[in-house]
């Protein structure tokens, strides 16, 4: 914590926190972002040695976001990338990567950990408001038990700061705890609750389980929040729109805000509007590179997604190009309000096609 | 147990910590802070967060929850919802 560029680094974060998380027009948030993401680049140069090695060469500080060098996200699946003495490491975070063997593991220390939360927090309270909210988790509660902190329990805790009285919707073999959803129902059907899941597992151990037992449900007061990815959805053919409409029919809930994030930037999710469009908050940022040449993509063209977060100083991860592909549909001009730029992705960039990984892995 | 009604808030907020995270009463003082000790991380302050909320009849919201890093700072907090302390 002694380190110069980690106090640097602290005190440009502090400053950018202040400002509202969905408040900044283009340039405002180009000015607020850039001397946190300069002092990042700094900070890790200093601290890790790999870091230094795979952007040998480049400045020490830029004057836009597409300037910073950026890592791609499969190497935290082969490394432990870390900014920090080892006994600073107070967390492990592991995410299964769905294409590969081996998972992503990212080292916290706790202000990194602290800032996730406080900049979830800020994010959500956006779409939630600052009151917590009895809460359904479609999920079983064996998953928190586990003490290797999975992805998936991660997430789970971080969206709990939200609820007040958890109760957990799936049995431990994943099948519905029909007398704990009853339940949960008859106590909260006045006022407004919180229903958090993963995208997949609401649609399967959910949605469609609930349409096998033949049974409909009537949260109209609910809000649902659901993440972790579509990729198990595309294969059987639901998008986002269609998601909807069934949890619209069977569950009785309007109100849906999905939300995308990598484990890897825990903290800085992007959440999906009233409008149905993903919002970059004023504490990250997201671009998009052609995925043959990685050169920036104008608004509305499809490529790469490289997200840029605020956050990680206890492992160089705060820009990252990452698999999915996506799409600027425009900034600061979402119907509902948010400034910033909204986006929406389109599925992952199948493996044989990545390319340009040796430019953005260096010679190291 | 029995006797908490007798209790004062100080020796509430003590029980509290105590009840919730599993730790001895002289673990408790202004300066324990959240992430320090392996009871309190952040399964253990879901709970804290229910217990306090159980005890004193507030309602915090998710603000106070990203503040409460301390014994200190939840005593700031329960104090801000007219709990004397």
């Amino acid at each position: 914590m002694t380190n110069p560029t980690n106090l640097t680094y602290c005190a440009e974060f502090d400053s950018l926190f202040q400002h509202q998380v969905f408040g900044l027009p283009a340039l405002e948030k180009r000015a607020a972002l850039m001397p946190v993401f300069n002092a990042l680049h700094q900070h890790h140069l200093a601290c890790s040695q790999t870091y230094a090695r795979l952007t040998h060469g480049q400045p020490l500080s830029f004057r836009t976001p597409d300037e910073l060098p950026y890592l791609a996200v499969r190497l935290f699946k082969h490394y432990s990338l870390s900014s920090v003495p080892d006994n600073e490491v107070f967390r492990v975070l592991q995410s299964s990567g769905t294409t590969s063997q081996s998972p992503a593991k990212v080292l916290l220390d706790k202000a990194t950990s602290a800032r996730q939360s406080k900049a979830l927090v800020k994010i959500m309270q956006n779409f939630l408001g600052k009151q917590r909210l009895p809460m359904l988790i479609i999920d079983s509660p064996s998953v928190v038990k586990n003490k290797a902190l999975s992805a998936r329990a991660a997430g789970i805790q971080g969206m709990a700061f939200f609820g007040r009285q958890p109760v957990y919707a799936l049995n431990e073999d994943m099948s519905l705890n029909s007398v704990a959803i009853e339940a949960f129902q008859r106590q909260y059907h006045a006022g407004p609750v919180l229903v958090f899941g993963f995208t997949f597992m609401v649609w399967e151990y959910f949605v469609r389980a609930l349409q096998i037992a033949k049974q409909r449900l009537s949260m109209t007061n609910a809000t649902l929040i659901h993440s972790g990815g579509w990729k198990t959805l595309v294969d059987k053919q639901v998008d986002n729109p269609s998601f909807k409409q069934k949890v619209s029919e069977v569950l009785g809930i309007e109100r849906v805000h999905n939300f995308y994030g990598m484990a890897e930037q825990v903290g800085t999710v992007f959440v999906e509007c009233e409008h149905g469009f993903l919002h970059a908050p004023s504490l990250a940022e997201i671009l998009i590179r052609c995925p043959y040449t990685l050169k920036l993509q104008k608004m509305g063209q499809s490529g790469l997604v490289q997200v840029l977060s605020s956050i990680p100083s206890s492992y160089p991860g705060y820009s990252l190009l990452t698999e999915d592909l996506g799409r600027i549909l425009g900034e600061d001009d979402c119907l509902c309000g948010r400034k910033g730029k909204y986006f929406e992705i389109l599925g992952r960039l199948p493996k044989t096609e990545l390319r340009g990984c040796s430019d953005t892995m260096g010679a190291g | 147990m029995a006797v908490k009604s007798t209790m004062s808030n100080q020796q509430k907020l003590v029980q509290a910590f105590c009840d919730a995270l599993g730790v001895s009463s002289q673990t408790v003082n202004d300066e324990l802070q959240y992430n320090t000790i392996r009871e309190w991380d952040s399964t253990g302050h879901m709970v804290l967060v229910s217990e306090l909320e159980t005890v004193f009849n507030v309602m915090l919201d998710t603000d106070d929850i990203i503040d409460m890093s301390s014994v200190a700072k939840a005593k700031t907090i329960l104090a801000k919802y007219g709990v004397s302390l």
